[in-house]
């Protein structure tokens, strides 16, 4: 008798409850949820516990770990704090990443909708589209976007979004040609609903879960990708981040080993957070997977 | 002569993404805040009124637009992707010369990421709780996560600085001896650094993909069938499993080419490998606009070709792609 009523509960709960109540039970989406947490609280409470200027010089160049007191992490080879630049060097990132994965999940669904709403020539044109930014190499690309214009902190968001929606797109195409083959868009349509609708209120609400998981990832490769770039020296100069230290340590790599080694640490700890948080969700949002 | 239509398609439209890579390395330029001229060469104040009256005349800057853009296709098609005012020396030349270098990186890398990856990902499905499916998640959860600049910078702290064992940068070691097999060893001892670096990355992937169409090709009913009829187990794996491996590792062979020379610029900057990812970066910090877009023209054409190439494969390998044509 407990049986049945437990299976009418569970029932009974919308997909979204169901969803996060699936999430909750997967220890790597918890995981990544916890890391999250930790460099949020690291990057924006950090700054006010230990207020130190990122820029400034503090101690003898190069100083190990553990030996002055005032940078506990060691300095680079400026003498500034590696603490404080790994406090300091996280907002940028983060931002940058956050921005470009909604830049690229923005472009990547509205031409993915279309090209699998439309289908037909416009179809074509817009999948050809997509190939061709899948040709030329994202990261070279970007390199030039942000070479030819000033390498500010949006350029740079702008410019990741921009190279990197094709993926997004073909996701949500697909998405979108399966969707409206079900019975219920066709029911939309018996009844009358016009196209819009049919697009914004009856496939978009249904594609939302496969593309909520590919979001997350997409923030986590922005992280990576602005990192790359600021390891390039195309970073927003007047910003203090995890990929510039790498950049300007690596020159260094053989006499401060720790200038490379806790900057890169960070960013994959952020990405693994935001990357496990992504494939939690997935699973969560398929209930295929979920019976596993 | 469906085969022979279907590679003439194909050959057609590589052909018109190539135009189309054109069309926006001659919009980059126009587009980019300032004087067209600045960017052809190099950044403001970068050459002589003499030589900036030259670039004027053979772009044909003060033509209507339209009559730039066919000036500038018809050079290209000529082979002529502009002059390096940093490198004095045309573009196409400097970038031929470093093309080797990449293509030798790129393709060892995947050589090593398919083999291996392949493998590990067929005695991760053998044992789905394994020691080597743990491996297999933890070398994909950090080639995903982990900045390939990153872990290269670590591989040589680990097995150049720590243990001695590789070179740290560059390509050849111009003290060690001058024969060509001598030659051919420390270009290979040179290699395996970067080459490890930048396989990892695809190696997870190759591993999950394999690991996961090895559970949905055993659990088959072809298998089944092989099995009742009492087929040898090595022989199961060997003769039906594996050959239908073949598609989906092609599939995302094809797809990767774009990201792996993205990944490979990086790992080139870390190694100081003299391939077209350092000469982007030199290029870059150098304000030298044409050789940059040149590497982004060669780099994508490569890509498109790697792609031919795959297309080619997929259709040799696949009967029902043959046949359907």
């Amino acid at each position: 008798m407990a049986v049945v009523e437990n299976t009418l509960i569970v029932r009974s709960q919308s997909p979204l409850r169901e969803a996060m109540h699936a999430f909750r039970q997967s220890w790597t989406g918890m995981l990544g949820i916890v890391i999250l947490a930790l460099i949020v609280i690291f990057t924006y409470i950090g700054p006010i516990l230990y207020p130190v200027d990122p820029f400034d010089i503090v101690w003898a160049p190069m100083t190990p770990p553990g030996v002055a007191a005032v940078a506990p992490l060691g300095t680079d080879y400026l003498g500034r704090n590696i603490l404080a630049g790994l406090i300091h060097g996280g907002s940028a990132t983060l931002y940058v990443g956050i921005v470009a994965g909604i830049i690229t999940i923005t472009i990547g669904v509205l031409i993915g909708a279309l090209a699998g709403f439309c289908r037909g020539a416009v179809d074509e044109i817009l999948m050809r589209l997509t190939e061709f930014f899948q040709v030329v190499p994202a990261l070279l690309f970007a390199m030039v976007l942000v070479a030819l214009f000033t390498p500010t902190i949006y350029v740079i968001a702008f410019a990741i979004g921009f190279v990197s929606w094709p993926a997004t797109a073909r996701m949500a195409r697909a998405e979108v040609l399966r969707i409206r083959e079900l019975e219920y868009v066709n029911a939309a349509r018996v009844v009358g609903a016009r196209n819009r609708k049919i697009i914004w209120q009856v496939i978009l609400p249904n594609a939302f879960a496969p593309l909520i998981g590919s979001a997350t990832l997409t923030i986590g490769t922005a992280m990576l990708f602005e990192a790359a770039l600021s390891f390039l020296g195309l970073g927003d100069p007047n910003v203090f981040s995890w990929g510039l230290m790498i950049g300007e340590g690596r020159e260094y790599i053989f006499d401060s080993w720790w200038a490379v080694t806790f900057s890169g640490l960070m960013i994959f700890l952020a990405v693994l957070g935001f990357s496990l948080v992504g494939d939690g969700l997935n699973n969560a949002f398929d209930p295929k997977l979920r019976e596993r | 002569m469906r085969m022979v239509t279907m590679f003439a398609r194909r050959l057609l439209h590589a052909f018109l993404l190539i135009l189309a890579v054109l069309v926006l390395n001659f919009l980059l330029i126009h587009l980019a805040p300032g004087d067209p001229v600045d960017v052809i060469a190099g950044g403001v104040g970068g050459t002589t009124e003499e030589a900036m009256a030259d670039i004027r005349a053979t772009y044909g800057l003060d033509k209507p637009i339209y009559v730039q853009l066919g000036l500038y296709l018809g050079r290209a098609f000529q082979g002529d992707l502009g002059n390096s005012f940093f490198y004095n020396s045309p573009v196409l030349e400097l970038v031929t010369g470093r093309a080797g270098a990449t293509i030798l990186l790129v393709a060892t890398a995947l050589l090593f990421a398919i083999s291996i990856g392949t493998l590990l990902g067929v005695l991760a499905s053998h044992k789905p709780k394994g020691i080597v499916s743990a491996l297999v998640t933890f070398i994909s959860v950090v080639g995903n996560s982990a900045p390939i600049f990153w872990t290269g910078m670590m591989l040589v702290l680990l097995l150049a600085w720590v243990y001695p064992v590789f070179p740290i940068a560059n390509m050849i070691d111009i003290t060690k001896g001058a024969g060509f097999f001598d030659r051919i060893l420390d270009i290979l001892h040179h290699l395996v650094l970067p080459a490890l670096t930048l396989g990892i990355v695809y190696l997870g992937r190759y591993a999950r993909v394999t690991n996961a169409s090895m559970l949905e090709i055993l659990g088959s009913d072809y298998i089944r069938t092989a099995r009742a009829m009492g087929v040898a187990e090595t022989k199961v794996y060997s003769y039906h499993a594996l050959r239908n491996l073949i598609l989906p590792i092609v599939t995302i062979t094809g797809r990767q080419f774009g990201s792996i020379i993205s990944a490979a610029v990086l790992v080139e900057v870390v190694f100081s490998w003299p391939g077209l990812g350092t000469l982007a970066f030199d290029a870059i910090l150098a304000r030298d606009y044409p050789t940059v877009l040149g590497i982004l023209f060669f780099s994508s054409v490569l890509v498109i070709v790697a792609n031919l190439i795959t297309g080619f494969v997929y259709h040799l390998v696949d009967p029902r792609v043959r046949t359907e044509g």
